[in-house]
């Protein structure tokens, strides 16, 4: 998929859509209006959408406890997600799940995840659900730096190498897990150095520059629909907030907040926007507004929907 | 005496072995400067310094895998589980490692670890973050299930649970960690196996753990106000469990409900009926009642997850229908 002025501007809603949503939340939760955790994806917003930008709702993603960037990213619809996060029976999951465990399987999101590094071999089947159908679709699936110390990573990323399904690893090494800088987690610098271990494509991109993502996921995804098997795309990037909303953040050093802010990935992008001649201040502005006005109005349908009805709690365990 | 709350009481217990024993040491995911994702390791990262106060991977595997090679080879590891519910991440090292490695060697291996984790709902926090799995550890032969129910057991049975030479799974309730209360100083033990009457009573016996103590001890307020005297036993912990503390309470009362926050299908609660029905039949004047959560995942919905928890109401309702 060529990166058209069309695609770029899209890419550009999407990641201003992820930010506005992702500030809106932490205001809520900070009102108290949000049950449970929350954890935010403001600084990220670049990997989520430059991956998706190539993929149709036929194509799967597993997303993490950090899921909402690319649920918005997959095509989800905010005002739904807005009001799972409100509990309320309209949300996504009729107040179920909550923003651990957003899913649209319509649109291929095989929910977000409250288990670290459990989205590896549910995407590696996923892919392998693909290929065995002969879609010709894929599996994209998001995960942490630290979820890459999980025994599933390594497993999975071994099985979709051999069997060579269509499975795109997009590790997203934001620095952290929780409080664990990475340099004390793991012993390599580069996570895409671990796809030597199976045999397949690995490779490092800027995560805070969308077309850096969006080219080296374009690759990966062709190589997959080709039945050449899966990649390893790292993309190191930052995330603004705390782990969770609430997090004092006593782990992470000021200048270095300081330093990625300066790289934030979105004032980036329009920067490029108006090189390219694609977009004025005051066109990127208007998107800015347009998403505003379209996230105020998920919380307006969030907070006038019902609350579920305790008999609810029984329904849903089995399938009939 | 020292007023600490539960959390601090746990800390407390791990200080004080510490203290007390160098090849203690404390491993896990966030447990060093950010002290816990509840807090629990708070300042023992600063007090003992990174060789004992140590932050891993995201491994659960491996934590707890390594206890028991570390345990195998003369450390006394305490790992942490970020939350109950991850457990099944490192379940084959607990299942078919550290329950089974001494009496398959004939006796030669001792594996003194513990392997602390969080449980329990009322947060929000959903159905991968809430859950009571003790029942999963009891059925499980060779591990020990320590849950305290208030800071003084919390820190007695947590040196106890160090000191023991048996892989001990020993399981803090997340509501239960800002509760405060009276807690003995020093090298205080609360023996493994010894239940406690919390509440005394002559007219029903409510037994009840971790969480669900504090709601059978609200529950048994209420219902003396209505005359119903209740007895409330705290097991303290499931295994090995004070079964002959529970037939004596009920021999007294006539009448038993027991209270789990688990879920009822094959919960402890349906073995704890089982070994009253088989060894206490004569004792009891009125069928065993149990209150626990339906067999369901846990909701986030807050107005779901109160519906599905077992509450102070569901407690007094179960014990007036045996009158
Ligand atoms: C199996 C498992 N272990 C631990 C946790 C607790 N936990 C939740 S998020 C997290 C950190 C994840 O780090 P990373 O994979 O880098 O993702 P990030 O939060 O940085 O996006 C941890 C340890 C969990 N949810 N599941
Ligand atoms: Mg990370």
């Amino acid at each position: 998929m060529e990166l058209t002025k069309e695609k770029l501007l899209d890419m550009y809603k999407t990641m201003v859509r992820i930010r506005t949503f992702e500030m809106k939340a932490a205001e809520l939760f900070a009102a108290g209006k949000l049950p449970g955790f929350v954890h935010l994806y403001a600084g990220e917003e670049a990997v989520a959408t430059g991956v998706c930008a190539n993929l149709t709702d036929k194509d799967y993603i597993t997303s993490t406890h950090r899921g909402h960037g690319h649920l918005i990213a997959k095509g989800g619809k905010i005002d739904l997600m807005m009001a799972e996060l409100f509990g309320r029976t309209t949300g996504y999951c009729k107040g179920k799940g909550g923003s651990m465990h957003i899913a649209d399987v319509d649109l291929g999101i095989l929910g977000a995840n409250g288990i670290v590094g459990a989205g590896q071999p549910i995407a590696t089947g996923a892919g392998f659900a693909c290929k065995y159908k002969k879609t010709n679709n894929v599996a994209v699936c998001f995960f942490g730096d630290g979820a890459s110390n999980r025994g599933t990573f390594h497993e999975s990323l071994n099985m979709a190498s051999i069997w060579k399904l269509p499975v795109i690893f997009v590790a997203e090494n934001n620095m952290y897990g929780i409080s664990n800088y990475q340099k004390n987690h793991m012993n390599v610098t580069d996570i895409a150095d671990r796809a030597a271990a199976y045999g397949i494509p690995g490779v490092t991109v800027d995560g805070n520059d969308v077309i850096a993502v969006y080219e080296a996921a374009a690759e990966a995804v062709a190589r997959a629909r080709k039945g050449d098997g899966p990649s390893l795309i790292e993309c190191k990037t930052w995330r603004h907030r705390g782990h969770f909303e609430g997090d004092p953040q006593v782990y992470k050093k000021p200048e270095e907040q300081e330093a990625w802010l300066k790289k934030d990935p979105i004032p980036r992008l329009e920067a490029k926007l108006i090189e390219l001649k694609y977009a004025s201040q005051a066109d990127l502005d208007a998107i800015k507004a347009d998403v505003q006005a379209e996230v105020e109005a998920a919380v307006r349908f969030a907070e006038s929907s019902p609350l579920p009805n305790p008999d609810d709690v029984f329904t849903d365990v089995y399938a009939d | 005496m020292a007023q600490m709350t539960y959390a601090e009481a746990i800390r407390d217990g791990m200080r004080v072995e510490m203290k007390r024993d160098p090849n203690v040491y404390i491993y896990g995911e966030d447990v060093g400067i950010f002290g816990g994702c509840f807090g629990v390791t708070a300042g023992l990262y600063q007090e003992f310094g990174p060789e004992r106060v140590i932050d891993t991977p995201i491994s659960e595997t491996a934590i707890v895998g390594s206890a028991v090679g570390a345990a195998a080879a003369g450390l006394r590891p305490i790992a942490e589980v970020m939350f109950v519910d991850f457990m099944g991440v490192c379940m084959d090292e607990l299942l078919n490692q550290a329950a089974k490695m001494r009496y398959m060697f004939g006796g030669k291996a001792r594996l003194p670890m513990v392997v602390r984790t969080p449980c329990g709902a009322g947060m929000s926090a959903a159905a991968q973050h809430s859950q009571s799995l003790e029942a999963w550890f009891t059925h499980i032969p060779g591990l020990k299930v320590v849950m305290p129910g208030e800071p003084a057991d919390a820190k007695g049975l947590m040196i106890a649970a160090i000191r023991d030479d048996n892989p001990v799974i020993y399981i803090e309730h997340k509501q239960l960690l800002n509760m405060a209360g009276e807690v003995p100083e020093g090298e205080y033990v609360v023996p493994l196996g010894k239940a406690d009457i919390k509440r005394e009573g002559s007219d029903v016996t409510i037994v009840a753990w971790s969480w669900m103590l504090q709601k059978a001890l609200a529950a048994a307020e209420e219902l003396a106000k209505e005359g119903i005297s209740a007895e409330v036993l705290d097991p303290r912990t499931l295994v090995p469990l004070d079964k002959e503390a529970i037939l004596k309470s009920v021999g007294k009362t006539g009448r038993l409900v027991i209270v789990h926050e688990a879920v009822r299908t094959s919960g402890f609660g349906g073995e704890i009926a089982a070994i009253v029905a088989e060894e206490g039949f004569d004792l009891l004047d009125a069928p065993i009642k149990r209150v626990t959560a339906p067999d369901t995942p846990i909701p986030f919905s807050p107005v779901l997850e109160n519906a599905y928890l077992p509450s102070e109401e569901k407690i007094i309702k179960a014990v007036k229908e045996l009158f």
